[in-house]
Order: C-alpha cells, then sequence, then structure tokens
C-alpha cells in the first residue's frame, strides 16, 4: 500500500502531474475575486474566509475526475481489482495521496491568500485549520463521484455536479467554525468538531461507494 | 493445481457473447484460446480475471498450495493495455507492481533488474516507460509477469505487437512458468510455440441474451 | 404455500416486464380516474375553504406547496429502494424503477420550488431567502438533476442503473447531514425572521383539503411513475429489437 502511495504521489509530481496545477487554480481564483466585489478591504476581511473556502472546495475538484480514470486507461486499474487487499483500502490509499499531493499545498497556500484578503492572524490561522480538517473530506467524498464518472469520456464536469451538493455540509461547517472563531460570543469548537466528523463519515462512506462503484463499473 | 471453469457464459450490454463454456487446466499446462476476431476470447478472460461478473457458471482453483479467496487473486493480467504509467521510469514501474502485487505462496518473484534482463530489456531500466517504443513497452508489461508470483496467467494477445524474435522470448517465459508448474491461459491469433498446449475454440456470439425485456 | 412466500411470489412474478406490463396496462387507468377525481375533490375544498386572516388568499399555494415537497421526498425515496433493489436484490425492475423516478420527482421538487418561491413574494416580500427548508429542496434539486445527468451520459442502461444505484444511496445518507447542516447554517446566520406557518398550529379547515391534494398528488405521482416504468421497459425492448435487426442484416464482429 505504500507502494501506491509512493507511486501516486511521485505521478503528481511529474510531468503532467495535477499537484501544481490545483494551487495555481486556487490563487487565481482567490485573485479574481477583489476585482469582482470591489477594492474594500473591510468587506474582504468579512468575506475572506468564505472565499477562500469556496476556492479550495472548486480547486480540490479539479482533478478529482483522473483519479481512476487514468488508472482505467493505462489497464493499472484491471490490476488493483483483482488482487487480495481489499478495493475500499486501494481506494483509501489512492484519496490520501491524491489530498497530500493537491489538498495539503492549498492548505499550506491559503495562509498567503488569507493575507491578500486583509484577513487578521485568527482569521487566517482558523482558515488553515478548518481547511487542513475539511479538505481531506472533500477528497474522499469526490472520489465516490470519481469513480461513479470513471467509464465517461467526459466525466469531469459531471464529478463536480454530482459531488457538490455532498460536500455543502463541509462548507458550511468548515465557514462556521472560522467565523465562530472571529466572532466571540460563537464558540469554535462544535462546528469544528462536526467538521473533523464529518472528514471520518466520508473517509468511511466515499471509499466504499467508490470501491463498489469501480467494480460494477468494470467490463 | 487445477485451474476449473464450469458452464460460464458472460454478456457484455445485451449481447450473450459465449454460453456455457467448460475447461479444466492442470499446473504445468497451457490453453491456448482461439477464435475470431468478436468471438469472445477478451471476454473470457476478463470473466476469469474476475474482472466480468459471469451471467453463468463460475470459476475456481483446486488444491492450491495456498487459500485465495476468488480465483482472480491466483492470477496475473496481461490485457491490452499495459498498465504502466509513462511518466514512470520503467524500474519504478516494476518496482511497485512488484511491492503492490506480492507473492504469492508457493513461488517467488524475479528481482526487477533480473526480470528486465528475462525481456531482454536489462540496461534500460532507467529510462522513463514513455520513451520506449511498443514492442519495448510490451516487453516490460511481461516484465511484470515475472517480478511477482501468481501460478496462473492470464494472457490477452500477448505478442501482437511484437516482433519474431520477442515472440520466441515470450514462449521462453511462458514455457518456463509452466515448467514451474504453472497455469496459462493464453487467447491469441498467433501460434504461441507452445507444443502441446490444448485449445479452446471460441465460435462467438451466442445470440442476443434472452433477456426480460 | 404460507402467506409470505406467496407475497414473495407475487413479488417476484412482478419481475418480469411482460407481466409488470399487463398489470400497468390494466391499473393505470383506474389510477389516473381517481387521481383525476381526488385532484377535484382537493382544489374543490382548497377554494371552498376560507382564506387565513393573516396570509389571505395566497394561502391556497400551501395546498399545491406542502404535498409537492413531500412528493420531492418521496420521490428520492423510491429512488433509494430502487437502487437497494439494483444492488442488494437484483430485481430487474429495480433500475427501471429508480431510473423512470428520477425525472417525475424533479418535476415534483420543481413545481415545490417555484410554488414556494410564488408563495414568499406575497409573504416575506422575496422571491427567495435562503431559508433551511428551501435550501435543503434546492439541494435535493441539484441532486436530481445530476442523476438524471448521471443516466443520460451512459449509454449502457444497465450499467448507468449500477453506478448510479450507488450515487442515489450515497446521496441518501447524505441527505439528513445536509439537512442538518443547512439548519445550523441558517440559525447560526440568520436569527429567525421568518414568519412561518407552523406545523401543530395549523387548523383542520386546512388540514382537510391538504390531506386530500396530498394523496392526489400521491397517486399522481405513482400513476406517472407506472407509466413511466411502461416507457423505459418498451424502450429497451426497442433497443433490443433494434439490436436484432443489426445482427440479422449480415453478422459483424460485436464486442471484442
Amino acid at each position: 500500500m505504500i507502494a501506491l502511495l509512493v507511486r501516486d504521489l511521485r505521478l503528481s509530481v511529474r510531468a503532467g502531474g495535477g499537484a501544481l496545477i490545483g494551487v495555481l487554480f486556487f490563487m487565481t481564483v482567490v485573485a479574481v475575486i477583489p476585482f469582482g466585489v470591489g477594492p474594500d478591504l473591510n468587506l474582504l476581511s468579512r468575506i475572506g474566509p468564505a472565499i477562500l473556502w469556496i476556492g479550495a472546495l472548486l480547486a480540490s475538484l479539479l482533478g478529482l475526475d483522473r483519479l481512476f480514470q487514468a488508472e482505467r486507461e493505462d489497464g493499472s486499474l484491471d490490476l488493483l481489482l483483482m488482487q487480495e487487499t481489499p478495493l475500499v483500502l486501494i481506494v483509501f490509499v489512492k484519496c490520501l495521496a491524491h489530498w497530500i499531493a493537491t489538498g495539503l499545498p492549498l492548505v499550506l497556500a491559503s495562509p498567503l491568500l488569507g493575507l491578500f484578503m486583509n484577513m487578521d492572524e485568527m482569521a487566517i490561522g482558523a482558515t488553515t485549520l478548518t481547511l487542513l480538517a475539511g479538505t481531506p473530506a472533500i477528497t474522499f467524498i469526490g472520489a465516490a463521484g470519481a469513480a461513479i464518472a470513471v467509464a465517461l469520456p467526459r466525466g469531469g464536469l459531471l464529478v463536480s455536479i454530482l459531488v457538490l451538493p455532498l460536500a455543502i455540509p463541509v462548507l458550511i461547517f468548515g465557514v462556521s467554525a472560522v467565523h465562530a472563531a472571529i466572532e466571540d460570543p460563537a464558540p469554535f469548537l462544535p462546528p469544528f468538531l462536526i467538521l473533523v466528523a464529518l472528514n471520518l463519515f466520508f473517509a468511511v462512506v466515499g471509499p466504499v461507494a467508490a470501491a463498489g462503484a469501480l467494480r460494477l463499473s468494470s467490463d | 493445481m487445477r485451474l476449473v471453469a464450469e458452464g460460464l457464459s458472460a454478456k457484455r450490454g445485451e449481447d450473450l457473447i459465449f454460453h456455457d463454456i467448460s475447461f479444466e487446466v492442470a499446473a504445468g499446462e497451457a490453453l491456448v484460446v482461439k477464435g475470431a476476431n468478436g468471438a469472445g476470447k477478451s471476454t473470457l478472460l476478463r470473466v476469469l480475471a474476475g474482472l466480468l461478473p459471469p451471467e453463468a457458471g463460475s470459476v475456481r482453483i483446486d488444491a492450491a498450495a495456498h487459500t485465495v479467496e476468488r480465483p482472480c487473486e491466483a492470477c496475473h493480467y496481461l490485457g491490452h493495455r499495459n498498465a504502466m504509467k509513462r511518466e514512470l521510469s520503467v524500474e519504478e514501474n516494476l518496482r511497485f507492481w512488484k511491492a503492490c502485487l506480492g507473492d504469492l505462496q508457493g513461488g517467488q518473484g524475479l528481482a526487477v533488474d533480473a526480470a528486465a534482463a528475462m525481456v531482454g530489456l536489462g540496461g534500460i531500466t532507467h529510462l522513463p516507460f514513455g520513451y520506449l517504443s511498443a514492442g519495448q513497452q510490451r516487453r516490460i508489461a511481461m516484465a511484470k509477469l515475472l517480478v511477482a508470483w501468481r501460478p496462473v496467467w492470464l494472457l490477452d494477445e500477448p505478442t501482437a505487437a511484437l516482433d519474431a524474435a520477442a515472440e520466441e522470448m515470450f514462449s521462453g517465459l511462458v514455457t518456463r512458468h509452466l515448467s514451474a508448474g504453472g497455469i496459462a491461459i493464453a487467447a491469441t491469433h498467433q501460434p504461441l510455440g507452445l507444443g502441446g498446449a490444448k485449445e479452446l475454440r471460441m465460435t462467438g456470439f451466442a445470440g442476443l441474451a434472452e433477456d426480460a425485456w | 404455500m404460507n402467506e409470505p412466500s406467496l407475497v414473495i411470489r407475487k413479488f417476484s412474478d412482478l419481475a418480469n416486464p411482460t407481466r409488470f406490463l399487463a398489470l400497468v396496462a390494466r391499473v393505470w387507468p383506474w389510477m389516473a380516474g381517481m387521481t383525476i377525481c381526488l385532484f377535484a375533490l382537493g382544489l374543490y375544498l382548497a377554494f371552498a375553504t376560507v382564506g387565513d386572516y393573516q396570509q389571505g388568499d395566497t394561502v391556497r399555494i400551501m395546498y399545491v406547496h406542502v404535498p409537492a415537497a413531500w412528493l420531492s421526498m418521496m420521490g428520492y425515496s423510491v429512488m433509494a429502494v430502487s437502487a437497494l433493489g439494483t444492488l442488494v436484490w437484483r430485481h430487474p425492475l429495480a433500475d427501471v424503477s429508480a431510473r423512470a423516478a428520477a425525472p417525475i420527482g424533479a418535476c415534483f421538487t420543481f413545481v415545490a420550488l417555484v410554488t414556494g418561491s410564488l408563495w414568499g413574494k406575497p409573504m416575506w416580500g422575496t422571491w427567495w431567502v435562503w431559508d433551511a427548508r428551501l435550501t435543503s429542496v434546492f439541494v435535493l434539486f441539484l441532486m436530481y438533476l445530476g442523476l438524471i445527468a448521471l443516466n443520460r451520459a451512459m449509454d449502457d442502461p444497465t450499467r448507468a442503473a449500477k453506478v448510479g444505484a450507488v450515487l442515489i444511496l450515497v446521496g441518501f445518507i447524505n441527505i439528513p447531514i445536509i439537512k442538518f447542516s443547512v439548519e445550523w447554517w441558517n440559525t447560526l446566520h440568520q436569527p429567525a425572521s421568518v414568519i412561518r406557518l407552523d406545523g401543530p398550529t395549523i387548523d383542520a379547515e386546512f388540514l382537510r383539503p391538504l390531506l386530500v391534494m396530498a394523496a392526489a398528488f400521491t397517486l399522481l405521482f405513482l400513476t406517472l411513475h407506472a407509466l413511466a416504468m411502461r416507457n423505459e421497459i418498451l424502450r429497451r425492448r426497442i433497443a433490443v429489437l433494434r439490436r436484432h435487426a443489426a445482427r440479422a442484416a449480415g453478422r459483424p464482429g460485436g464486442a471484442a
């Protein structure tokens, strides 16, 4: 399994890998927002966490459709399906590799973008922390969508359409936790813990559903 | 050890590709599946590899040195596609499959370098897989069969992109595998140069599935 | 022959599409007739009752809006049961049922959204509020559309059904989470400022037409669902006949 993790990480940094594309997309999306809403720093600092979250959500969906499609195209998926190792575990490891390659850079880039959004230290810290806890959940549930659309020639757009409604709770609790951290009366911990719980929940549901869909769509 | 298939039938979409196919292959034996294009050779191999659920019938492995839950876990599958990443070097690819597949009980896979040498490409394992020619890529895919031990080899048109010398090399590999107590099931048009191989002739298209519709 | 096995036998009899078609052909005019009668009665009651003293005549939108919203959820539940039927029991009609239910459920959800919006304008002064219920119904609508898009994107209906079933089930266990999170989000961001008709305070005066209308909508759903299933079966038969025709006209190779 470690071999699979290492291979996927290697692939993501080699030519044609999607690791940096996601971060670039994230930065670009966040950078164009001020042009849309105007350069009012107060407004930006108020909506900053939400924008970072939406940008991260979209960016983590970006490369997801290739998660299984690339394996299917070169025939590796067939071999992975045949192994004694449970498919759920294989999917889980692939998700993990995908998150390390594309999700973690987003988390690391978010403090920098937070500065652009005129957010204070507290807000930046909270956003980074919630992104760290929330982006794996998006990857896991996205893997289910990617597996469902694996056989489609143009699955990419469909994956986003299928996954985004399911990712709404993650977005809600991520942003709520950040707001709770900034505004005093609301406690930070409950939404954050729910976010972590969602993460664990999706870490089970996503791979199980993805494994099921992969088995059903092999032909 | 024996691989037994009983009353297999399979369909793709609505078409019943074959119907009621039974055979038995013992250790050290090879089975060559023959038939015209579209006769269902690939489909049969994919059913054996557990990638396509059969409509009826079953596959099982009897009297094996190891117990496997599903027969496909004891199989290598060499399909049309090579299951190699173009961006990674040959060595990385083979090393990954060696670690990922692992050896099944009762045999030992070769080291990566030795396997590459067996297919005659010992010197170029440092190159990215994408730089190799089609024939070389196919040979590396064959080396994948050697790095991890599986008693059963399922080979789908293994020598389609290869010249005569490579074909000979490959039949040497299969012979060696058979003498080690393995089983090979190959779907092919070309003669594989396997003396004494059993033959299964597929006629193809058993009709539309007499489905409820 | 004891009772349960008889029930099971009857149910698996339905697995035969020909029998299902025969049943539908016999039953659907009755279902349609009853639907029309119930709608006539329900609409009559809806207009015969007095309007709410606060809301006036606009309260009558409720008689369409609430049943449609219920049916939007029932439609998804029907799909979830069908998805289980496809994956677990491998009932041959289950995927037909799931596929047929998706557009109907989407339509009911759309009706619920539109009528809700129409009702919201005079009541709340705006076409749309990001209220918890509205938002979750809207998300449900998006999920319906995603499923329909998935079904349309795949050409092999049986495979589309199986993969779609996985998605339906994932969505089904996610719906409570979405509902819960939307409610949380709503209370956090907008303290309850929305005037809403609370369930228990509803008067029997309103309840009677509402229940009749709910029954009418449910029957309408079932009728449409049965007919849509019939159409889907016929569509698949046509596909099989076309394949036969293609095979008969000189045997081509087929899939390798």
